[in-house]
């Protein structure tokens, strides 16, 4: 019995032979075990070395394989292969990103926007070590658990048109793990992200399309996220107003 | 408020692509999105079509019943009739996307969002009823 194969349509871009990418087609095994990276490593391996995409953990942790797959941005380690029969399967680099080579995006961009929303614990006043540690209850930690499972796999961000017509969004992710840390019992620094994610770049961009909670593998909810700020934005904009006199 | 512009390093071997104007087209969650934004200019309509109908009031007799005699044109009705569909839409879709904004708590319990949606829709239907009532009873 002949072994049944699945077409890949696989986008290339080598910027030292071309200006344009291109769409080149291999013909991979259909095998039932194989998630769309098993088929690209298998290209790799066996048919063409030169194609180039990231990957690493190979189990939805790591976050560096997000690609589009027919048009939508997924977790290449998580799609099954079979599941886009009868193909082809047209693989893409993650849209709305600069793109390096074939598969690989540039995501400096990105890195930035995650360091501006000064993703750490602020306290006014650090504890002295003696005093013992922070302590949190369950609840509290619920508050803010499901921000905190983000992998930075930028899947929202492809998924975001806002993003894509707007590069300097700050963006889904971002205002996410400001929100893990706004939410945080032991964090007192939201009126410093809140001074940055107020400005023109930050939450009023988002026009509430959802999709970034649409695509997003460990259910993170940043468009949820996002309208939470916006309603504390506003909360604090209305208690500016009517007492001036208070902090 | 203004913050200083980022600039980005040129990189001539970067491929960038940029959005289509008719980005929205290509998906149906998108058009989706795009109908709802359009139909606050449906909101919009009636809010000028009620304030155009209180300044009859302030003119009499007279100019009210050309005002309800022109809402029982062919012209207005099918005019209301897709800003009532539109406006049911409105409200559906932000009814539905309410939960995502507003997370409330009782005690420890947090309430789950199909009880804030929840509200939403009796908060609409009370009103709604509440209206009926006024104007059926006039
Ligand atoms: S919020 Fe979700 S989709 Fe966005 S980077 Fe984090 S894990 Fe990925
Ligand atoms: S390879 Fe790590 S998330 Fe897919």
């Amino acid at each position: 019995m002949t072994q049944q194969t699945i077409a890949l349509e696989v986008f290339r871009y080598r910027p030292e032979e071309e200006h344009e990418p291109t769409f080149q087609t291999y013909e991979v095994p259909l095998k039932k075990e194989w998630v769309v990276l098993d088929a690209l490593n298998y290209i790799k391996d066996e048919i063409d070395g030169t194609l180039t995409f990231r990957w690493s953990c190979r189990m939805g942790v790591c976050g560096s394989c997000g690609m589009m797959i027919n048009g939508t941005p997924v977790l290449t380690c998580a799609a099954f292969l079979e599941t886009y029969q009868p193909g082809p399967v047209r693989i893409e680099p993650l849209a709305n990103f600069p793109v390096v080579r074939d598969l690989v995006i540039l995501m400096s961009d990105f890195m930035e926007k995650l360091g501006r929303v000064k993703p750490w614990i602020i306290t006014e006043k650090e504890k002295p070590v003696a005093e013992g540690e922070y302590l949190q209850t369950p609840t509290q930690l619920a508050d803010f658990k499901q921000y905190s499972m983000c992998i930075n796999c930028m899947l929202c961000y492809s998924a975001c048109p806002v993003s894509g017509l707007e590069p300097d969004f700050i963006g889904p992710a971002a205002i996410a793990l400001a929100q893990r840390y706004n939410l945080d019992s032991r964090d007192e620094g939201s009126a410093q992200r809140m001074e940055i994610l107020s400005q023109d770049d930050g939450i009023w961009q988002c026009t509430l399309v959802g999709e970034c909670s649409a695509v997003c593998p460990k259910g993170v909810d940043p468009a949820g996220a996002i309208q939470r700020y916006k309603v504390a934005s506003t909360n604090d904009w209305w208690r500016s107003k009517l007492m001036p006199w208070g902090k | 408020m203004s913050h200083p512009t980022r600039y980005r390093k040129y990189h001539p071997k970067l491929y960038r692509t940029r959005m289509p104007i008719f980005w929205w087209v290509r998906k149906w969650t998108h058009i989706h999105f795009i109908t709802r934004e359009l139909t606050s200019v449906f909101v919009a309509f009636y809010a000028i079509e009620l304030l155009f109908l209180l300044r009859t009031l302030t003119r009499g007799q007279e100019a009210y019943d050309a005002f309800l005699a022109w809402l029982q044109t062919p012209l207005a009705l099918a005019l209301n009739t897709i800003a009532f569909l539109m406006i049911a839409f409105h409200s559906i879709t932000w009814f539905n996307l309410a939960p995502k904004a507003l997370v409330i708590r009782v005690g420890e319990l947090r309430i789950p969002p199909v009880a804030i949606a929840g509200m939403n829709y009796a908060g609409w239907a009370v009103f709604s009823a509440a209206l009926a009532w006024l104007i059926l009873s006039a």
